[in-house]
């Protein structure tokens, strides 16, 4: 028996390797690639007009349209939200700490549609709020509005989830220099705290907004699946879907998988733009 | 800065900095239990003590990163406590440096001076000037390109220092300076830092749990214990007169011995020497630094077998074990060291022998 000096000591042997390789590359392709492959080959089944003629149909265009308002209104406020919580939870002491964080994590321990339940509960036709919502004529459910507050829900760790666990690992020394150093809250945020967290940010962000185009059963609850008006593209897919039009289906579906191939590309680019940077500052 | 107006001429030779009963603790754990201390301007003072002794702590307080729940600060007669951080221009130098890891070393360094608002904040070209003479004293002239993850320890350090100096700081305040530096760097750097204060004349505090560090740099060590002061004093005064076991045992090694005292007497194991600070009567614990041991094979000392004889080093060390079961380890010079060998009967005599009031009785 001679030793073989060039094997990595902590490799395994052949037959294992094959086999666990094997069991993932089985599962990435059948339950990943496959039906996203099957997303655009039956978007394209009948052709390239009718693929076309699927998402420019009017109700696809607004379903398109709402899709992207209501990410674009999203986004934006969970920013804001997982910066603002990220910031309080990491850099200072309160009461109650440990309970906000487990209250930002509760949308991904419900169910969407029970998020959207809570919603026609509290704003729908009996709602609590409903008497004064009427004297100011204000309605949310099956609206735009009851739209981006479900999606705002669902979304709502994402920015925060990715930034905490980084910032904390980062502490606070650099904000405390900068205090010592004469910097006030504001430049020490955007010159000091920013672009330490930039790039987990850019991808709380990316994620953010791709649940936000996905989400369905949230917004299927308090949309009320009104065509052109509050039919975002996940609700509209389900509408075509259900009336047999499948080629229309499929190739809203398929621009939908698009969106989220769009996004995760970005991250990959990203991530490989600024492999040292990355590397420096995320913890794993 | 001023040196010809009346302010600095009258604050000269004054106490600058004036701590006052300063008390701090983190929930129900008292760091700080009344703490007053002072600085003369321009002075280079140690916080010296074991972790948890509270230095760290006080250096905050001074910085305005923790607020006390009592006391008062004064600085050159101006109450600290009431100004924001941002607001003290104390310069600080943080134990891991906390330098801005997305920032080069020239924007390190400017950061402070950038910060500086209306007239106080200087032109580009000011800036500029400033970091390449502040990079030229802390010796890292053309790396200001460089990032910190880039740099050495050492380096770090020094970006550090000259990103706190930038502001020109009233005060200096360095938390472990050389915490996490190897010892040959370590030692460079005390010796450069004593310089650098020499040339900036600012009044600089530094903690340190490294009793040599603080003894070799410091003009006044003051000497920290379980959130009290033990004892302020040069350095001279608080390693040839500590006041108490507790500043003997920190501020070397020491050999300490259970011995009957009586009429400034200590006798151990039928062995009498003269004891200082022992004006009580019974039992106590004496304690002698371990070079102040003379060694022979006979003649007047505390009995004792020899358990092993080290002779790397500059001074040799003897492990022994006392007639009273005790264990003692001294340093005498290597040629005498070389005479005697494990197993050997020996005895020893202390040139000088200490006790505190402290150590009698039930304490041993």
């Amino acid at each position: 028996m001679s030793l073989d000096s060039s094997r990595d000591p902590t490799r395994e042997g052949p037959v294992v390797a094959g086999v666990v390789i094997g069991i993932a590359v089985i599962v990435v392709a059948l339950v990943l690639f496959l039906p996203l492959i099957a997303v655009f080959a039956e978007a394209f089944r009948s052709g390239i007009e009718a693929y076309v003629a699927g998402i420019t149909e009017p109700d696809a265009v607004s379903a398109i349209k709402l899709t992207l308002t209501v990410t674009a209104i999203v986004v934006p406020l969970n920013t804001i939200f997982g910066i603002a919580t990220a910031w309080a939870v990491t850099k200072f002491e309160f009461w109650g700490k440990s309970a906000l964080m487990t209250l930002v994590d509760l949308p991904f321990s419900i169910s969407p549609v029970i998020s959207g339940l809570i919603y026609v509960l509290v704003f729908g036709a009996h709602g609590w709020f409903v008497p004064q919502l009427d004297a100011w004529n204000i309605q949310i459910i099956f609206t735009v509005t009851g739209i981006c507050l479900a999606t705002l829900f669902v979304t709502l760790p994402f920015v925060a989830r990715e930034l905490i666990p980084l910032m904390q690992s980062q502490g606070t020394d650099e904000e405390s220099a900068a205090a010592t150093l004469g910097a006030g809250g504001w430049r020490t945020f955007f010159f000091v705290t920013l672009p330490n967290i930039k790039w987990a940010l850019m991808y709380g962000v990316l994620l953010c907004s791709a649940r936000a185009m996905g989400e369905f059963g949230a917004v299927a609850v308090v949309s009320g699946h009104i065509r052109g008006l509050t039919n975002t593209m996940p609700l509209h897919v389900e509408v075509l879907y259900n009336e047999y039009s499948f080629v229309s289906a499929f190739a809203v579906a398929s621009l939908l998988a698009f969106f989220a191939l769009v996004t995760l590309a970005i991250k990959s680019f990203l991530e490989a733009q600024f492999a040292d940077e990355l590397a420096a500052q995320r913890r794993h | 800065m001023q040196t010809s107006s009346p302010l600095s001429a009258a604050t000269k030779d004054s106490m600058s900095l004036e701590i006052t009963d300063i008390r701090k603790s983190f929930g129900r754990f008292p760091a700080l239990k009344g703490v007053s201390l002072t600085a003369h301007e321009g002075e280079f003072l140690a916080l010296l003590g074991p972790s948890g002794s509270g230095k760290t702590t006080l250096l905050r307080v001074l910085a305005g990163l923790e607020t006390p729940e009592t006391g008062a600060i004064s600085f050159r007669g101006e109450d600290l406590l009431s100004k924001p951080v941002r607001a003290r221009e104390i310069g600080f130098v943080f134990q891991h440096y906390a330098l801005f890891r997305h920032m080069t070393v020239a924007n390190n360094i400017a950061f402070g001076m950038r910060a500086k608002k209306g007239v106080a904040r200087p032109s580009a070209k000011q800036i500029r000037a400033r970091v390449s003479e502040l990079l030229d004293l802390v010796q890292l002239s053309g790396l200001e390109k460089r990032y910190p993850s880039q740099l050495s320890g050492g380096q770090r350090q020094r970006v550090a220092l000259a990103r706190a100096l930038a502001i020109e700081p009233q005060l200096l305040l360095l938390d472990e300076p050389f915490g996490a530096l190897d010892a040959k760097v370590r030692r460079e750097l005390r010796r450069w830092l004593r310089e650098v204060h020499e040339r900036t004349g600012l009044t600089t505090i530094f903690v340190t749990h490294d009793q040599e560090e603080a003894l070799e740099l410091a003009d006044r060590v003051a000497l920290l214990r379980e959130g009290q002061l033990e004892q302020v004093g040069t350095p001279e005064e608080l390693y040839h007169n500590p006041q108490s076991a507790f500043a003997f045992e920190f501020l070397g090694d020491s050999v300490k011995l259970d011995a009957e005292v009586s009429g400034g007497v200590a006798t151990i194991a039928g062995f009498s020497a003269p004891v200082q600070g022992a004006s009580f009567n019974g039992r106590s614990a004496v304690y002698a630094r371990p070079d102040s041991f003379t060694i022979a094979r006979e003649g007047a000392g505390l009995p004792a077998e020899v358990r092993s004889v080290l002779l790397g080093g500059a001074d040799a060390r003897v492990d022994l074990t006392l007639s009273t079961g005790e264990l003692a380890e001294i340093r005498i010079p290597y040629e005498i060291a070389k005479g005697f060998s494990a197993s050997d009967r020996v005895f020893i005599a202390p040139r000088e022998l200490r006790a505190w009031p402290e150590g009698s009785l039930s304490q041993i």
